[in-house]
């Protein structure tokens, strides 16, 4: 299972990406390879306000289906729509090409609410 | 095998329409009328015969395999209902007519029908009144929950939440939602049934009720179940019951009587309705006095001069909940498994399923895990995590039975066990069955500590092998027309 | 002998032996005797002979040799019989939902016919393998227009079958809905009335073709309207109509739902029917029920499984699209070999054939002293007639003399007491229209010689 280090994750296994006071966001390569093929995503609109924690977009694969919950709170400024189109780029690159959405962050501190990558493969050892 | 439309031939004819008799005078203005032919195909009635002869030959049935399908109940269905269900008196009843004025009496013997089953399934569950009219299981929970609502607001209780277990079935929680309500889910315990120190932590004024498969779908008998209710009714809360497990205690024990407030009856588990490649269901559900008022219209009632009627005239009635008044022709079929099981009968009906499920059980536990290893009632949940180590899980069991012309049991539900193998087998089945059942899968454990690359590739018997499921869903092709 | 239970007594000693209790009784050891039924009387088993012969002695309590005009969305058409012979086959009825598509291939590739069947009767892209019946279908279209647009108000017009518009009104009276009824006028769907409620909060508007009175329409300028503003249209169809009348998908329509019924099912006193309901491809993840895709198994060979199925409440649970569990499967594959045994000019021929012989029963009728046809809208094989007194009146005097003669409008519409509504299908020949229109005749004459005298 790949944990990439400069991220930082949920419990419900999200990533958000920070630069500055915008963020990419994306699932994460456990969430991925739990849900299996992903065969739709849902996206959220551009301007939406998210809440942290809030529901984002829901995903779905054959037999499962999820939601996806905002790491951090803010206004969407883009959405990876090639993601609907080819959804499977989420299980190819979960980190990279299958990022869902770009944010445009309202509180920094909220971080603090979040895991970084050795902590949460702490979380995903304990959680067996 | 070749669509039918694959099939057509221009100008062939399967059917013959009844003559014009009269002028051919009717017109209207080309603007309303639609510009192509609707494109069915044109075959002969043996080119259709054929066609679909041959389809129905790719499935399998109870009719052809044993079918021990957990939580669907894939018993026989009885020819003789089929028959029943045919009678020219019944098949071709017209539904308005008890509507038109003094109409009921055209339809007297339909009317019958309905108020005597409504009786027998009163002394069968213990409750009050039923409705015929939900058109399946799922409908019936709407519309018993929609009572429910009723309820709460006839009595100006402020409520917002069902609770369920999370071993129930998905109907549960998703029509306590469309009925306006949230849902607080519930864990099994380590004996498999709903945890009940957690139950009672969850309980408060705001719950509108708790729906509740009893015997759940672990096939388990919840000793508590009078607790529960006191706990639920000391909220004001409405006790619901799943009646898809009610075949597991026809005659042993009556949910109106244990403090279920409404209920519903899945009559293709109970009454072996035929199941139909997916329904048409029907799901009559039942009331105690507390929710009667809230029944919806039309109620079928007997006059004091022994005939039949309809009665709209009910002021809290929830309203119409369907067109009519039940799925008519499946509720025949139930009428008659009634009549002619007769008391002794259904007894009979839960005293075979159970004594059969644990047969199975008492068979197979030394192979295959047990997730609650005690009694159980019609069914019996195994996990194939055993297997599941040797890199054999329970879809590979499921697709090695297929080859051994066996329907798999249900796999990966109940959600709450891991590899979940659910069995159940039916009344109907014979001991000789079971065991070569038993035989299968004790074969299949061999082979899993064997042979396990065998399971690789499975099903080989069947007319396709494994269809890819995520091009099904990625690349949407849901119509011939425009694919 | 208990029916269908085949363990014998040594069976169920063996069984019993091997599970490791002494009797049945012992099974059921977790069932308290608190819990024990406080009664359980039902009827003596009967044999199979006697059970038939009781249920044919009830049949006959029913009134089923009246010549029917009765229709109100439920229509005595013709069913060929291949379609029963087809359907009662067991490896059809006897089977399930198809779970596991290497052993269901029959099930779900008779589905995905049907489908297509509905696609093409309907002009739109994708269906659903069906739904309970017409008036809850129309009840999930409305629901499915509120998720699309999340906004929750929705029109409907008055044309809109009476029994589908108490439906809908039960489901969502205790919910956050508002739900508007226009007025028809002269039977028509009225521009001026649904265009006065459409807004921005509504989520759809629901119409009928043809409508309750029998009146056909085109409804696309109400569709063109209804997109301005952001509104969904659903139109609930009779399928036989569309033998001949304007799709709903070329009218731009959204939604389509309709009853199935006509397409090869008994009437069955109310059901089982078969509703259905096709869309749009861009709202196909919105849409209720099982929906069979076509793919390709590991060899590449052409198969059908359930797709979308992360929709469904067995997977969403509280978030599903729907509570349903199945469809009508059966009823659905009775629908579709009724249209493959009557096929593409056959469909055409038995529309046509209704349109003339509910023509001929109009002039018939409009020829009796005191019958006025309403002729303010085109019409198909159903239509109003006013008649000089209460229908109802007429109906029962009529039932005497062997006619189901239509069906009263008073009944769900206030102050239309002397109206009816009559349909006439293929299998009524000209002799029961002329003995009808005598018959009618004859009653009107006989009320009007009791008002004299």
């Amino acid at each position: 299972m790949e944990i990439e280090e400069h991220l930082l994750y949920t419990k419900e296994h999200e990533w958000v990406n920070i630069d500055g006071d915008e963020a990419y966001v994306g699932i994460s390569d456990y969430a991925q390879n739990s849900l299996g093929d992903i065969t739709f995503i849902e996206l959220p609109s551009v301007d939406d306000e998210v809440e942290q924690f809030e529901e984002l977009a829901s995903i779905e694969s054959v037999k499962a289906a999820s939601d996806i919950f905002s790491p951090m709170s803010g206004r969407i400024l883009e959405v990876n729509e090639e993601l609907e189109e080819n959804p499977g780029l989420i299980n190819k690159s979960p980190y990279e090409k299958g990022w869902v959405a770009r944010i445009s962050l309202s509180d920094l501190e909220e971080k603090n609410n979040l895991m970084t990558s050795e902590e949460y493969e702490k979380f995903l050892e304990s959680a067996g | 095998m070749s669509l039918v439309f694959e099939k057509s031939v221009d100008q062939r004819r399967g059917y013959k329409n009844p003559a014009l008799d009269v002028p051919a005078a009717g017109k209207i203005d080309a603007k309303y009328l639609r510009s192509e032919d609707c494109p069915f195909p044109e075959m002969s009635e043996l080119d259709v015969v054929r066609h679909y002869t041959q389809l129905s030959k790719l499935n399998f049935s109870i009719d052809t395999h044993f079918y021990p399908l957990g939580s669907c109940t894939m018993k026989y269905n009885p020819k003789f209902c089929e028959a029943s269900a045919r009678v020219p008196g019944f098949a071709n009843l017209h539904p308005l007519l008890p509507q038109l004025k003094d109409g009921e009496r055209l339809t007297q013997g339909a009317l019958e029908v309905l108020y005597d089953l409504e009786q027998w399934m009163c002394e069968m569950t213990g409750m009050a009144s039923f409705t015929m009219q939900p058109l399946a299981g799922a409908h019936g929970e709407l519309t018993g929950v929609m009572m429910m609502a009723a309820y709460h607001k006839a009595k100006g209780n402020k409520k917002r939440y069902i609770i369920v277990p999370d071993s129930a079935h998905g109907t549960n929680p998703a029509t306590a939602r469309i009925a306006g309500y949230d849902t607080i889910s519930i864990p099994s315990d380590e004996n498999g049934v709903m945890d009940f120190e957690v139950l009672k932590s969850k309980i408060n004024d705001e719950v509108a009720g708790l729906m509740l498969t009893c015997p759940n779908t672990h096939g388990l008998f919840n000793s508590d179940i009078d607790k529960i209710a006191q706990m639920i009714h000391d909220v004001d809360g409405i006790m619901y019951y799943d009646g898809a497990n009610l075949n597991a205690i026809l005659g042993r024990c009556r949910p109106g009587d244990i403090g279920f407030d409404v209920m519903h009856i899945n009559t293709h588990k109970t009454f072996t309705t035929p199941h139909g490649g997916g329904g048409p269901g029907a799901g009559p559900v039942g009331v105690n006095k507390k929710l009667e008022p809230f029944l919806p219209v039309s109620r079928v009632v007997k006059k004091s001069d022994g005939t039949f009627a309809l009665d709209y005239d009910y002021e809290d009635s929830i309203g119409y909940i369907a067109s009519f008044y039940g799925n008519f022709a499946l509720l025949l079929r139930a009428y008659a498994y009634i009549l002619l099981l007769g008391e002794e009968g259904l007894r009979a009906v839960s005293d075979h399923a159970v004594l059969n499920a644990n047969y199975i059980k008492a068979c197979l536990k030394d192979k295959f895990h047990l997730p609650f290893d005690r009694l159980c009632m019609h069914e019996v949940v195994f996990s194939a995590k055993k297997q599941a180590e040797r890199g054999v899980h329970a879809v590979d069991i499921a697709k090695y039975l297929i080859d051994q012309g066996i329907h798999p049991p249900t796999v990966y539900f109940p959600l709450t066990v891991k590899e979940s193998v659910m069995v159940e087998p039916t009344e109907t089945e014979s001991r000789t069955t079971l065991d070569e059942f038993i035989e299968c899968m004790l074969q299949a454990d061999l082979e899993s500590q064997e042979n396990p690359g065998m399971f690789h590739g499975l099903p080989k018997t069947t007319p396709i092998s494994r269809p890819d499921e995520v091009k099904a869903a990625r690349e949407l092709n849901t119509n011939y027309f425009t694919q | 002998m208990i029916p269908y239970i085949s363990n014998t007594d040594a069976d169920i000693q063996h069984m019993l032996n091997t599970i490791g209790v002494k009797s049945i009784d012992d099974l059921f050891a977790d069932i308290k005797p608190q819990h024990y039924p406080q009664s359980f009387n039902l009827p003596d088993g009967r044999s199979e002979y006697d059970v038939l012969e009781h249920i044919k002695h009830l049949a006959r309590k029913n009134s089923v040799d009246l010549v029917s005009f009765l229709g109100g969305g439920y229509y005595d058409h013709y069913v060929p019989s291949a379609v029963d012979a087809m359907i009662s086959r067991g490896e059809f009825y006897t089977a399930y939902t198809p779970y596991q598509p290497e052993v269901a291939q029959g099930t779900l590739q008779a589905l995905y016919e049907f489908q297509s069947s509905i696609c093409a009767l309907t002009g739109m892209e994708v269906s659903n393998a069906s739904l309970y019946d017409g008036g809850t279908a129309l009840y999930e279209a409305a629901m499915m227009s509120i998720r699309i647009t999340r906004r929750n108000k929705i029109v409907m017009d008055g044309g809109v079958s009476p029994i589908y518009r108490k439906i809908i009104d039960t489901y969502t009276k205790n919910l956050n809905y508002k739900f508007v009824e226009t007025q028809v006028v002269h039977g028509q769907s009225s521009r001026d009335e649904i265009f006065k409620h459409l807004d921005k909060d509504t989520s759809a508007i629901i119409l009928q073709n043809p409508n309750f009175f029998g009146a056909i329409d085109d409804h696309s300028d109400i569709v063109a309207r209804a997109h301005e503003l952001g509104i969904l249209v659903i139109q609930s169809v009779y399928p036989v109509a569309l033998g001949i009348l304007k799709t709903p998908g070329s009218m731009d329509v959204d939604i389509v739902t309709g009853e199935g019924q006509c397409l090869g099912l008994p009437l069955n006193f109310g059901g089982p029917y078969l509703g259905f309901m096709a869309t749009k491809k861009k709202y196909i993840r919105k849409m209720p029920g099982r929906i069979v895709g076509q793919t390709v198994d590991q060899k590449g060979q052409r198969c059908f499984v359930n797709t979308l199925q992360a929709r469904e409440q067995h997977i969403r649970r509280d978030k599903a699209t729907s509570n349903i569990c199945t469809n009508v499967s059966l009823c659905a594959l009775q629908a579709q070999i009724y249209m493959a045994l009557v096929g593409r000019q056959g469909f055409k021929e038995l529309a046509m054939t209704n349109l003339h012989k509910a023509e001929y029963a109009r002039q018939s009728l409009d020829k009796i002293d005191g019958v006025k046809v309403m002729r303010s809208s085109p019409t198909f094989n159903e239509f109003t007639v006013e008649l000089p007194v209460d229908a109802s009146t007429i109906m029962d005097r009529m039932i005497e003399r062997g006619f189901a003669a239509g069906f009263p409008l008073g009944r769900y519409y206030g102050g239309m007491d002397n109206y009816m509504i009559v349909a006439v299908t293929e299998k009524r020949t000209r002799q029961d229209i002329d003995n009808y229109c005598a018959a009618l005749k004859d009653v009107l004459t006989g009320l009007t010689a009791e008002v004299t005298t």
